[in-house]
């Protein structure tokens, strides 16, 4: 991990400790700790799906799938059966990974569009379970009665609370990321994204790598899952459909997918604008969603984190698209 | 057995069909540019509901709704690859996929700010109640949407083999400089492929809407079905699409008649999802030419 990683690493933590001492004093946005949380378990999801974007350079749209298959985890496990929410979510954790490597290895081997589709169907698949199976996920009218989390002894019931585990959380993550992207498994996520076939020829085993990253992706979701689950103690079908899949894409290009920390800065920037600024237009949410991505997409595919760098576009040919 | 399942077997052929449409709308722009169109589903979604408008508020003749309709959705096609795919700056697989998502997410928005949320229907193309033969009843509808569809497929298939704009719209695909360089204009090539596959969405879209009605959100659905048709069959295999489409309708229809209606969603997927694992290139398409493709 760079010694500027560490400094922005530093820098992050330190405002994020103390974002909820600055906010809580002023009435008008002291619910703004509420958004935070929410902003940090989507980190969780989003970080996942900026290492498959952005370093391995594969597409995943089933990043909602995974956070729903933790978070019913969780929620069947502890409200159904009484176990320990702290047992649940490795429970998750570990369920998240076996359908991640089922799925993730017949798909990987595929590339490009066949990705998108296969993950676009399974993430598809996976939310009419959540509506179908009434019996165990309450079906489209939702789970409630999902207990709320303890430690040791002391109920976690302050936002406060949840703001420190949920951010610490992120933060542990990022720094396994980081250190992941150091190692040697970095290096190869790296030749992946530039050029496949020169990174295979030179021994790289391409597909274990990428198969990983998509189960390291499933598995932070699931810890995400789990703790929205604790958190809101009631769970829809409706928030792990495939827009959702689609916002998580929208947070990590928003963002900048070149970067981790792209993933974090969009993930706050667009649950302020959902949770929040984005109430006023209510209807047209789905629209302005589509024209950020669009944007964002045709005319700074390296997201916000690219900023500092942005050179105005410069004259070319028109490209063909069959060219690239 | 029986009668249950004949209608079973008529209701899956229809429906069977417009995933074979949709499939085509796929493989049409998957020919020409190698772009797969993540946005297919919004044209068939799109061409219902324009036909509703000019069938409903403007009081247009049907024959007149649908062919307005059809050309409409044809220039959304056109807009959506002059402004935006013609745009990009990155034509990365995964950029082009990202756009074609932002596309179809946008059409969505603005199809539900338009006419809201409700299901809209459409009158049937010929009135007279239902066909009965054997005790099956057949909807004069499915006639209508299957010979369509039949149409649809071998036109195009004629299309593209014989005459010589089909072929100069293959060889885009094959090699766009090649292509160029033997005077083919790529971007018209790419231009008539938009609008071909979204006006076949478009139709597809306005010939189920008697049936079974149209919203703003059945576009992903149908998109991601039709897809799995076109895979199923082999990407840019025109009678693949169609044997394939007509499979996945037929599964469909009878996992909703016999098992549970509640997942027969999720049949059409699985088998998507079994077709990209076990046999990528599709049932009719070759392996060998799937090793050359971008993806």
């Amino acid at each position: 991990m760079g010694r500027k990683n560490w400094l922005v690493l530093l820098g992050a933590a330190l405002f994020i400790s103390v974002f909820p001492w600055l906010v809580t004093p002023f009435k008008a946005v002291s619910h703004y700790v509420d958004v935070m949380v929410f902003a940090g378990i989507f980190s969780l999801v989003s970080i996942g799906l900026s290492l498959l974007m952005g370093y391995a350079g594969q597409i995943s749209l089933a990043q909602a799938a995974f956070f729903g298959i933790g978070a019913y985890t969780s929620g069947i496990l502890t409200s159904k059966f009484g176990v320990n929410p702290w047992i649940a979510m490795p429970a998750g954790m570990v369920v998240c990974a076996a359908v991640a490597w089922l799925v993730g290895m017949p798909a990987l081997r595929l590339k490009g569009h066949y990705l998108a589709m296969a993950t676009l169907g399974f993430g598809v698949i996976v939310n009419i379970v959540f509506a179908e199976e009434v019996n165990w996920t309450g079906g489209p009218s939702g789970m409630v009665d999902i207990p709320g989390l303890r430690i040791a002894g002391h109920k976690i019931n302050s936002e406060f609370a949840w703001y420190y585990l949920v951010w610490g959380t992120v933060f542990l993550a990022l720094i396994f990321c980081f250190h992941l992207l150091q190692s040697r498994v970095g290096r190869a996520l790296r030749a992946i994204h530039e050029e496949e076939k020169a990174a295979e020829s030179v021994g790289v085993p391409t597909a274990r790598y990428k198969v990983r990253v998509f189960i390291l992706g499933a598995v932070l979701a699931a810890i995400a899952g789990s703790l929205y689950t604790h958190y809101v103690t009631c769970l829809n079908p409706s928030s792990f459909n495939l827009m959702w899949s689609m916002k998580f894409m929208l947070m990590v290009m928003v963002g900048g997918m070149q970067s981790l920390w792209g993933a974090l800065v969009g993930t706050i920037l667009m649950t302020f604008v959902g949770n929040e600024w984005l109430q006023v237009f209510a209807e047209l949410e789905i629209l302005v969603y589509g024209m950020i991505l669009l944007v964002v997409a045709l005319f700074l595919p390296g997201g916000i984190v690219s900023l500092p760098s942005w050179r105005p576009r410069r004259k070319k040919p028109a490209a063909v698209v069959g060219d690239a | 057995m029986g009668t249950d399942f004949f209608q079973y077997v008529v209701s899956g052929l229809t429906i069977g069909a417009i995933y074979a449409m949709v499939a085509i709308g796929y493989n049409i722009i998957y020919s020409v540019t190698e772009i797969i169109n993540f946005a297919q589903g919004e044209f068939v979604m799109l061409g219902g509901l324009f036909a509703v408008f000019f069938a409903g508020p403007l009081h247009l003749p049907l024959y007149l709704a649908f062919v307005c309709a059809v050309a409409l959705t044809g220039c959304v096609g056109l807009a959506m690859d002059r402004f935006v795919i013609g745009q990009a700056r990155n034509t990365s697989v995964l950029s082009l996929i990202i756009i074609t998502i932002a596309v179809s997410i946008i059409l969505k928005g603005s199809a539900m700010l338009w006419w809201g949320k409700d299901p809209y229907s459409l009158p049937a193309f010929s009135s007279g109640g239902p066909i009965k033969i054997a005790g099956v009843s057949i909807q004069p509808q499915a006639l209508w949407i299957i010979g369509i569809c039949t149409l649809v497929v071998v036109g195009l298939t004629l299309f593209f083999r014989k005459s010589i704009y089909g072929k100069a719209m293959l060889a885009c695909a094959d090699n766009p400089n090649a292509a160029r360089l033997a005077g083919i204009p790529v971007r018209y090539m790419v231009f008539l492929s938009f609008i071909l596959s979204a006006a076949i969405g478009a139709a597809a879209g306005v010939i189920i809407t008697p049936v079974s009605m149209m919203e703003y959100d059945r576009g992903a659905l149908l998109g991601l079905k039709g897809f799995g048709a076109a895979a199923l069959g082999g990407l840019g295999q025109f009678f693949g699409a169609l044997v394939a489409g007509i499979l996945l309708g037929l599964a469909e229809s009878l996992c909703a008649g016999y098992l549970s209606s509640g997942y027969k969603d999720a049949v059409a997927l699985v088998l998507l999802l079994l077709a990209l694992f076990l046999k990528p290139e599709g049932l009719f398409g070759s392996s060998e030419a799937a090793k050359l493709k971008r993806f």
